[in-house]
């Protein structure tokens, strides 16, 4: 009734190709990202800020990067792990030699350098395809393990292995408090969210479907398929990059190359699965849903011991959330193979014929 | 010469024990088409039960000057305990899950994986446990004459080695001379033409992931008798990725040969070219290897041709 086209006729070139054409969804995006920034800082505590909502952030940013790659040009990749650790040594090295850098060029910079190495690593992809791929990506995830923790140029020299950075300000503000993390996070995912959405549904976009569905089909009528694997490589490896070195700089502060270890690149993964594989929406779900299950199966788990009377340990804990995790992912899959962003898409529906059921 | 040969030969004993790993990924990608990334964790479970079981086996039926009565009991217990394991996964999950797409069931053998390590740790315990088979630790030396000095050989690697050929040799004689073998091999063949000719999918799931798990059981014993059972154990799936994609994931003989391969190359690669770029190549080393392969032969050094179709 209230969430319908019915109506609304597009008058001009320009109003045709807006990112969201209908209007409920233009004012509804809009009241979100306002909401995002003004409305959440007043109800979350700092709790909610460190734990939730900065890394969920950020790696919905991570996700997404991931979703442009497997989700919309069908390449899996198993090293999404390792282009966040370049994105973060790069933007680390450049903020820490050259004096006066700013923080966030320092961590775009992360980005470009990045996508050269998602573009060398995405190369194979032209002859190696599905799984096979999968597991040459690795070697990229495990070639960069290995040359973060033994190159110690990369981490300037440091005794310990870790690179650390402090004092990051953007225009005069600091950015210490787990509130200015959490706007300047938010302010990235915007714009790089929106971006997405808008090169997805360009040509550019339509070109990776292309070559997902099938990619000799899509050759055929002409598309290149060098061009979309390695632009689709480049673009997923950017923004992965960026999520790397704001997850290093801005979460972390002080890291070491385990943190963007082979279980990252799965995590992502898992992000982009559940969350609905070529939906810009599903990343959000996917990250909102990993980040938040281990938190929820650590408060939830001893509260149900203690009420059947266990006495739940640490060791018992990281089991069971072992379980449960691997239980979900299991059971999740079969009952909505295709994503919350599926579950989305079917609410969408309703609402367009409510209250009419037919 | 004799430090080239020795490295040569630990090579080729890792190698063997990829190898097992390996067939573990092929023999289920051969007949279902799911590639398992379970397969690591079924190592570490298998491991698992059957160190633990060697424990209580004694406890349990008081047998305690025998060792060979007792491994064997674990070890039978462990294989019951594994086809418990494949029975659950084609019943719950793989049952529902016909006719997904190959990533959907990639990542469902992913939740099996977490499932598969949160169990066998609540049940069994997630301290480092030692399997005892009874293997002997001394080594032997050999080719005095040859060499000055000779080579030093270790007496269980050579059991090991040995092991891992007769189950080579037993699972090609199941796949080739047992009408169930047929029924498998049918199945790898085309799932619906199988079906059609009434072969039933779900109980030969069931056996090819009983095998498996057979495999796993046979892997986590000599690893776990090497190396001590303990949770990085379910990491040795990542070092037997390359070697399924070298060899090709539907060939047999190629998950061996890939082993071997990667095996040497790895020990030889970090011996004498680790020292010039900083050690610890062996991570990376048979991944890049793999990779240099796929460009040549995407198919892997012996998989079936892929044959692109509109």
């Amino acid at each position: 009734m209230f969430y319908r086209e019915n109506g609304q006729f597009k008058t001009s070139y320009r109003a045709d190709q807006q990112i969201f054409g209908i209007t409920q969804d233009r004012v509804g995006v809009l009241l979100l990202i306002a909401f995002a920034f003004i409305g959440v800082p007043f109800l979350a505590d700092e709790y909610m800020f460190r734990a939730i909502l900065v890394p969920f952030l950020i790696l919905s940013l991570a996700a997404l990067g991931v979703n442009i790659l497997v989700g919309y040009c069908g390449q899996i990749s198993l090293g999404s792990g390792a282009f966040m650790a370049v994105g973060a040594y790069a933007a680390y090295n450049f903020f820490i030699r050259v004096d006066g850098m700013p923080v966030v060029l320092a961590i775009l910079l992360g980005g470009v350098f990045s996508t050269l190495v998602g573009i060398f690593f995405g190369v194979p992809s032209l002859r190696v395809k599905g799984l096979y791929l999968a597991v040459a990506t690795l070697a990229a995830q495990f070639f960069c393990d290995w040359a973060f923790l033994r190159i110690t140029w990369f981490t300037n020299d440091s005794a310990s292995g870790t690179a650390s950075v402090s004092d990051l300000q953007v225009l005069g503000f600091a950015i210490t408090t787990p509130l200015a993390k959490y706007l300047f996070c938010l302010s990235f995912l915007v714009v790089f969210g929106l971006l997405a959405k808008n090169l997805v549904r360009g040509a550019i976009g339509r070109e990776w479907m292309a070559i997902r569905d099938m990619d000799v089909a899509a050759a055929v009528i002409g598309i290149r398929p060098m061009y979309a694997k390695l632009s689709a490589f480049a673009v997923s490896s950017f923004i992965v990059g960026v999520a790397g070195a704001l997850w290093a700089f801005v979460y972390l502060g002080s890291w070491e190359p385990a943190a963007f270890s082979v279980d990252r690149s799965f995590q992502l993964l898992f992000m982009v699965i559940l969350g609905g594989m070529g939906s810009v929406m599903g990343s959000f779900f996917g990250a909102a849903f990993i980040v938040v299950l281990p938190i929820a199966i650590n408060q939830f788990l001893p509260v149900l011991g203690h009420l059947f009377g266990f006495n739940v340990d640490t060791a018992t804990l990281t089991h069971a959330e072992f379980i449960v995790f691997g239980a979900l992912i299991v059971w999740f899959l079969i009952v909505e193979p295709h994503g919350l962003a599926r579950l989305w898409s079917v609410g969408k529906q309703k609402m367009r014929i409510w209250p009419f059921p037919h | 010469m004799g430090f080239f040969l020795e490295t040569l030969l630990g090579g080729l004993m890792a190698g063997m024990l990829y190898s097992l790993v390996a067939l573990g990924f092929v023999l289920i990608y051969k007949a279902s088409g799911v590639f398992n990334f379970a397969q690591g964790a079924m190592v570490l479970f298998a491991a698992l039960a059957m160190a633990r079981f060697a424990e209580w086996v004694p406890l349990w039926t008081g047998i305690t000057d025998n060792r060979l009565v007792t491994t064997s009991i674990a070890f039978i217990l462990a294989g019951v305990v594994m086809f418990l394991v494949a029975w659950t996964v084609e019943r719950f999950v793989l049952r529902h899950l016909v006719n997904q797409e190959g990533t959907t069931l990639l990542m469902a053998t992913l939740g099996i994986a977490y499932l598969l390590d949160g169990v066998g740790q609540t049940i069994f315990g997630s301290d480092i446990y030692k399997i005892d088979i009874g293997m002997p630790k001394e080594p032997i030396m050999a080719f005095e004459s040859t060499f000055p000095g000779g080579i030093l050989i270790n007496k269980e690697d050579l059991i090991a080695a040995a092991i891992a050929a007769g189950l080579v040799i037993l699972l090609t004689l199941f796949f080739q001379k047992t009408s169930t073998g047929r029924a498998l091999r049918a199945v790898a063949d085309d799932h619906q033409a199988a079906q059609s000719i009434g072969i039933p999918l779900d109980r030969i799931w069931v056996v090819v992931w009983c095998v498996a798990g057979v495999v796993a059981l046979v892997a986590g014993m000599i690893w776990g008798s090497k190396l001590g059972v303990q949770f990085t154990l379910s990491t040795v799936a990542m070092r037997a990725l390359p070697v399924v994609i070298l060899g090709g994931l539907t060939s047999v003989p190629g998950a061996i040969l890939g082993g071997l391969i990667i095996g040497v190359g790895e020990k030889l690669s970090e011996v004498f070219l680790g020292p010039y770029v900083g050690g610890g190549i062996e991570i990376w080393f048979a991944y890049v290897l793999a990779l240099i392969v796929l460009l040549f032969r995407p198919q892997g050094l012996f998989g079936e041709k892929i044959i692109d179709r509109v």
